[in-house]
């Protein structure tokens, strides 16, 4: 049985470009902060992937920090700018997000690794379609110096957010704005200065680059307090040797995917043959009345567990999943689609993500195969 | 003398190059394995949740660890971090009254920053002074000790100076007073034998890149009997075991894996033939220029490591006169740094004897071809520096 990878947005498949730039990297001895001829050399491919990343979604290199993901890239947003600010967090964030905004409120004083939040975080609603509620922010925005957390795409539903007019609002009430955009970036255009954020989180393994690569990208040059302190490395901003090979990857693979933009139609058209068919034989797809990326689909099938449904497609050979692959091993209802107020349907919902490499045979088969499972499946149910 | 067609590279205690064998294993994540290692419902996932788990076995072995007790983070630093601020963190979180962390002022600076850092979270840094041997006095530890405790952190090598302290006596002096032990093994790990269980030792740091595996990938020993609780430094996905948030990397913690096993194997053959390499140096050095001195303890050292003070020419001076001769000034981190190092000055050399110090690092990979080539480099270029050195008197 042949294995057919639709998991594309826990981890992409590595592109040949980042494999390439991993490679010459490994092969490369130097520390970045050496000075001398090796440490210069491993310097240069540094400084060469932060302006390759600067230029993908445009930011200046200065404003590029690096860091073992997007997790940490997260932290280090809301850690760095977050201090004396109240946090609004999406309520389709992802864990890394939702955790790092909530985690003072865990501790007795509202400290978050030392940063001193004002107050407890509070929750950006969304529609039913899963689109962060713009009016309710207004709202939330008058109370007081706030710092925005709203990811660009939702990593379940590929759902994208207004996020530009956010960060408009945001400005007219004297609110920073941080973008979570692990899952934007390479599958849509990316652009920092026009988004009008304050910073942006990316992840390089979710570009088709490596794991243990991230960058928090900074508008202008906010002081930023480390979440990792020593060394002085990344302008004193990101303690610890930089990650070279798997930095270079990411770059590389940002560059491949933010040239491969213009030509994503392909893949739009791929998913939509799956949800087409999904739909015919029972499905309903989420966030379905909002832009999203073409390359995710979140289907739920009324009645039936998420688990059994990725069980059962797992053993014809397809590799998706019920949620966020960081919480896969546990057996809650997704929180994107409890948001979004979809009941027991939050609990009968798989993803789809095709990577960037997708066949469209590999779609029509999985699409035969999602059939014939929800057939089987919907009658059991019944 | 012919130049060689690359730098030769002997400045392996600010980075090693990564063994062609740990390559070879991390090659194939760079194609077909790429899954989630916690994509728990699908096969690839599951292969690289089982990768990664095995690299978990190798780091415990190297250690003589439990692989429980072992976390993947992104370096030692982040390592050194999570074990400082994570203990302190969890002792307010707990209501331990204790408020003082004990460290030395030879130490990385990343355990500095982050033991100092901690006085705005309202503890009591203390920073002890070392021995002109580079040695950590156990008389000063002991009176450290004496106010209530919560961690004592002392590494187990040196990064400038190559020297070994003894890390049993010190986390038995630590236990003595009630304090937890805290190692930062990073120059040690693959180069000298340890043994968490032996040592006594409650929380230790090792960095990838520093024995011949990748950067970006490191790993914290965690005690779990009796249990060492930490906070997290930053929360999220809640991965190894809610410690330490974000995707495991598991092509680079794979690669950490293999350099763990080889250094098993190869540790005691390694560093019989570098003491080699490191004495054929010295001795072309003593010969080649009179006068030059060994810093630190001579005996209680790694092999790989010699931290010298030149008698004529400064240090810069010497770099640029031998530009193809990859050496440092001190750590990697503060190499741009014009300030002396903190760690010779703890030793009490003068600011101008520390100017005039080369720190040389001795690898697997140094040939006794590089080491003859670099002898020959140092003694011209510390011809040609001197000359452009003004002298001391």
């Amino acid at each position: 049985m042949s294995i057919t990878y639709l998991d594309a947005n826990a981890s992409e498949p590595v592109r040949p470009a980042a494999r390439a730039a991993m490679l010459a990297a490994l092969e490369s001895v130097g520390n970045p902060a050496s000075v001398h001829a090796a440490g210069r050399a491993a310097r240069r491919m540094l400084e060469t992937a932060r302006e390759q990343v600067a230029g993908c979604f445009g930011a200046a290199a200065a404003g590029v920090v690096f860091t073992s993901g997007g997790t940490e890239a997260n932290a280090l947003a809301i850690h760095g700018l977050g201090a004396g600010r109240r946090v609004i967090v999406g309520a389709t964030e992802h864990d890394a997000v939702r955790a790092s905004s909530t985690f003072g409120t865990t501790l007795a004083g509202t400290t978050f690794a030392g940063t001193t939040l004002a107050g407890a975080a509070a929750i950006l609603p969304v529609d039913r379609d899963g689109v962060a509620d713009l009016d309710a922010l207004a709202r939330l925005l008058a109370e007081g110096p706030a710092l925005v957390c709203l990811m660009l795409a939702n990593n379940e539903t590929g759902v994208v957010h207004p996020v530009a007019a956010a960060a408009a609002l945001c400005r007219a009430h004297g609110a920073l704005l941080h973008v979570d955009a692990v899952q934007a970036a390479g599958r849509m255009a990316v652009d920092l200065g026009a988004l009008g954020a304050d910073s942006l989180a990316i992840s390089g393994h979710k570009l088709g680059g490596l794991q243990g690569a991230g960058a928090l990208l900074l508008a202008g040059e906010p002081s930023l307090t480390p979440l990792i302190a020593g060394g002085g490395q990344e302008r004193g901003r990101r303690g610890g040797t930089p990650a070279l090979p798997a930095l270079a990857g990411m770059a590389a693979a940002a560059g491949a995917a933010v040239a491969a933009l213009g030509e994503q139609g392909w893949l739009t058209a791929l998913r939509d043959g799956i949800e087409a068919a999904a739909v015919a034989a029972g499905a309903v797809v989420m966030g379905a009345g909002a832009a999203r990326l073409g390359n995710t689909s979140c289907l739920a099938l009324p009645g039936v567990r998420a688990d059994t449904q990725v069980i059962a497609l797992d053993l014809a050979g397809f590799q998706v999943s019920a949620g966020a692959a960081c919480s896969s091993g546990r057996v809650a209802a997704s929180h994107v689609l409890a948001a979004m107020g979809m009941g027991e349907l939050a609990g009968a919902a798989v993803r789809v993500s095709l990577p960037w490499n997708a066949k469209a045979e590999d779609a029509e088969r999985f699409a035969a195969a999602y059939v014939q499972m929800a057939g089987r499946l919907l009658r059991r149910a019944a | 003398m012919t130049l060689p067609n690359r730098p030769i590279y002997l400045d392996n205690q600010a980075t090693t190059a990564c063994d062609p064998r740990v390559v070879a294993v991390m090659l194939p994540f760079f194609t077909e394995h790429f899954g989630n290692p916690h994509s728990a419902e699908h096969g690839m996932g599951r292969f690289a949740e089982a990768a990664v788990e095995t690299a978990r076995g190798h780091v415990a072995a190297l250690i003589g660890a439990d692989s429980r007790e072992v976390v993947f983070t992104s370096g030692a630093t982040e390592s050194n971090n999570i074990a400082i601020k994570g203990l302190a963190r969890q002792a307010l979180r707990s209501g331990d009254a204790r408020r003082r962390i004990v460290t030395v002022a030879t130490e990385h600076k990343c355990v500095l920053e982050s033991v100092v850092d901690l006085a705005e979270e309202g503890f009591e840094p203390v920073v002890l002074p070392v021995r002109s041997d580079g040695s950590v006095d156990p008389e000063a530890v002991r009176d450290a000790l004496a106010v209530p405790t919560l961690l004592l952190s002392v590494m187990a090598v040196n990064n400038e100076i190559g020297v070994i302290q003894d890390l049993a006596g010190l986390a038995a002096l630590a236990h003595a007073a009630g304090a937890l032990f805290h190692t930062d093994a990073a120059q040690a790990a693959g180069k000298i034998a340890l043994d968490v269980e032996a040592m006594k030792i409650d929380l230790l740091s090792i960095s990838g890149h520093k024995l011949y595996g990748p950067k970006g990938v490191g790993a914290l020993y965690v005690r779990r009997r009796p249990r060492v609780r930490l906070a997290s430094l930053f929360s999220g996905g809640g991965q190894e075991r809610g410690l330490r948030s974000g995707t495991l990397a598991a092509p680079l913690i794979v690669g950490l894996g293999e350099a763990c096993r080889i250094a098993a194997g190869e540790m005691a053959e390694d560093e019989r033939r570098i003491a080699g390499l490191r004495d054929r140096l010295m001795e072309g050095l003593r010969r080649a220029i009179p006068g030059v001195a060994l810093n630190a303890d001579p005996a209680r050292r790694i092999p790989g490591n010699l931290n010298l003070t030149f008698p004529a020419a400064n240090a810069q001076a010497l770099m640029a006169a031998m530009p193809e001769l990859c050496v440092s000034t001190g750590s990697a981190c503060s190499s741009a740094e014009v300030e002396p190092s903190y760690v010779l000055r703890a030793l009490g050399l003068s600011d101008a004897a520390a100017a005039r110090t080369l720190r040389i690092g001795i690898g697997r990979f140094t040939s006794p071809a590089d080491i003859d080539a670099a002898a020959a480099m140092l003694e011209r270029a510390h011809a040609i520096a001197a000359s452009h050195t003004p002298s001391e008197a």
